[in-house]
């Protein structure tokens, strides 16, 4: 941090704020969502109990998924996929949410402090950001962004499966219903909040006067925009909550209650 | 960035004023001691400021009285006036619009103008230091010139040339984009706290820095700019001569604006994802090939 010629203060900061606890939070709150998640995908078991699937592993691509009527059960891998079906999945919503605006500021901080607060030194000798590999993968967030919109199209399929009963009869609704509709209301809003969606739709164009319907759609995704990081936690927590409701369930610990 | 240097223009300095400075500090001890509101709402501050110059320096103390709605500025000019003739400080509109007198209060990167004393406790010790990514002159004034260096570096607004002076049109939704960054005062608040030149002396020749990056976007958004037209691809030179890959989007260009212009969500990452239709997306790059053909 020092150069010859600038002011010699020789601390690594002067803030006298909490600037830790910003990062400190974050890291702890994205280390709870890794393990848990982990041992979720890993486990292969538990997710599914008529008619809610877990999100983790929707939707199921290999031949050793669970059966789920109705459900997406799309064996495109087969029968030589060995392992949980979660990983076949969730490489995708991971790789968006790796490769998220808001998630590389949360990490960039709290996990690598680079920086870890605005004004405090960074502990790295060298610095080359998203120049190089493996960080310059980084652009390829927009496509994880079309991968996303499609497991979120699947998702929404099952929310609307999820108002069968577990005889899988229309027209029901559980406290489940209302999990997954949460989960599924939080998710579209995180992914269409996406700095590459709000680019897509209409940030791209240099004149906007001559596009007024994608103008008024980037006027809308950009006010989703501004509350990106809060639609990244609430989602980020929907969506285990979600896995975590059905895991309750096939594990017999909780009866989901019906509504009608 | 116009401004002037004040180093003191009153003789009152500890060496020739020191009585009088003392006395009318015992006074507003008496009348309400520090921390006490007092019924004058004045009360004795601890200031720590960083003397010195390039050849070397440290943060000296004060205790220098404070009047209710005054900001860090008067509090420096009262150094000045009473204890430290010599201390030099940048700074000229008094209204956070001429950009001078950024500092570093606190360790956060901050207008000394637009710093208000009262979101100070009265027992807090209030530390000023110069920025730190620029080359100290003397006391809280930097030399800022690596930013002049920077802005020439960014190819110009190139005119259309169908239209003459006084022809551009515009509507107003096309340049709403732009308008957010032209409130830019040039304070370089944003280039100071930005960790790439900030922690990393060895990377300012090849980063422009947010300030810049910025100016690039807004070109690049300009309805009216024919840079394209002229074989200047300002989406490629951002990432290939202005560092744009270099920016990890930590925001902290954003939470010093005294503007509060959105620079990373509203310049940086569309100029990324700019700079990603350019050089790392196929399908746009096959798009483009597709309507050129068409043409």
């Amino acid at each position: 941090m020092h150069a010859a010629s600038r002011a010699a203060i020789p601390a690594r900061h002067l803030r006298t704020d909490r600037w830790w606890l910003a990062p400190a939070c974050t890291a702890a709150g994205l280390l709870a969502f890794v393990v848990y998640s982990t041992w979720r995908a890993f486990a292969n078991a538990d997710y599914y109990h008529a008619p809610y699937v877990s999100p983790f592993y929707s939707p199921c691509l290999a031949e050793n998924c669970h059966t789920m009527r109705g459900g997406p059960n799309w064996e495109i891998f087969g029968s030589w996929w060995g392992l949980s079906p979660a990983l076949l999945i969730l490489i995708f919503p991971l790789g968006f949410r790796l490769t998220c605006y808001y998630y590389r500021k949360a990490y960039y901080r709290g996990f690598w402090a680079s920086p870890p607060a605005c004004a405090v030194a960074e502990p790295h000798k060298k610095y080359t950001g998203e120049t190089r590999f493996p960080l310059i993968l980084q652009n390829i967030h927009r496509y994880f962004f079309y991968f996303a919109v499609l497991v979120a199209l699947v998702l929404t399929y099952d929310t609307a499966l999820a108002f069968r009963d577990e005889h899988y009869a229309w027209g029901h609704m559980g406290l489940g219903t209302l999990v997954f509709l949460a989960n599924i209301v939080l998710i579209w809003a995180y992914t269409l909040s996406c700095h590459s969606c709000r680019h897509i739709v209409g940030g791209r164009l240099r004149h906007f006067s001559k596009h007024p319907v994608r103008y008024r759609l980037w006027g809308w995704v950009g006010k989703l925009n501004e509350r990106h990081m809060l639609l990244a936690w609430c989602s980020l927590f929907s969506v285990g909550f979600a896995d975590l409701y059905v895991y309750l369930l096939a594990t017999g610990a909780f009866a989901d209650p019906r509504f009608f | 960035m116009s401004s002037q240097m004040a180093n003191g223009q009153r003789t009152d300095g500890p060496a020739a004023g020191g009585d009088t400075a003392d006395a009318r500090r015992t006074a507003v001890q008496q009348a309400d001691g520090p921390g006490s509101a007092g019924t004058s709402g004045a009360y004795l501050a601890h200031f720590r400021v960083w003397r010195g110059d390039a050849d070397g320096g440290g943060l000296e103390d004060f205790r220098v009285e404070v009047h209710e709605g005054e900001v860090v500025l008067d509090i420096i000019h009262r150094l000045q006036a009473t204890q430290a003739s010599d201390l030099a400080v940048r700074w000229n509109c008094k209204a956070g619009k001429c950009g001078s007198c950024s500092a570093e209060i606190n360790g956060r990167p901050r207008l000394l103008c637009m710093t208000r004393m009262s979101v100070f406790g009265r027992t807090e010790t209030i530390t000023v230091t110069p920025m730190r990514a620029f080359p100290v002159i003397r006391d809280l004034v930097t030399d800022v010139s690596f930013n002049y260096t920077k802005a020439r570096e960014i190819p110009s607004f190139v005119p259309p040339a169908e239209l003459g002076p006084g022809e551009y049109r515009m509507q107003q939704e096309d340049v709403n984009r732009s308008q957010e960054f032209r409130k830019c005062i040039e304070c370089f608040l944003c280039q100071n706290t930005c960790h790439v030149v900030r922690d990393h002396e060895e990377n300012k020749p090849v980063f422009a820095g947010p300030r810049f990056l910025m100016r690039i976007a807004e070109l690049d958004m300009h309805p009216l700019d024919a840079a394209p037209d002229n074989g200047l691809d300002r989406r490629r030179t951002a990432q290939d001569d202005h560092g744009l890959g270099y920016c990890n989007i930590t925001k902290c260009c954003t939470e010093v604006c005294p503007e509060n212009i959105k620079i990373t969500d509203n310049a940086l990452i569309p100029l990324k994802e700019r700079a990603v239709d350019r050089k790392y997306d196929p399908l746009v790059w096959l798009g483009n090939k597709i309507r050129r053909r068409g043409e």
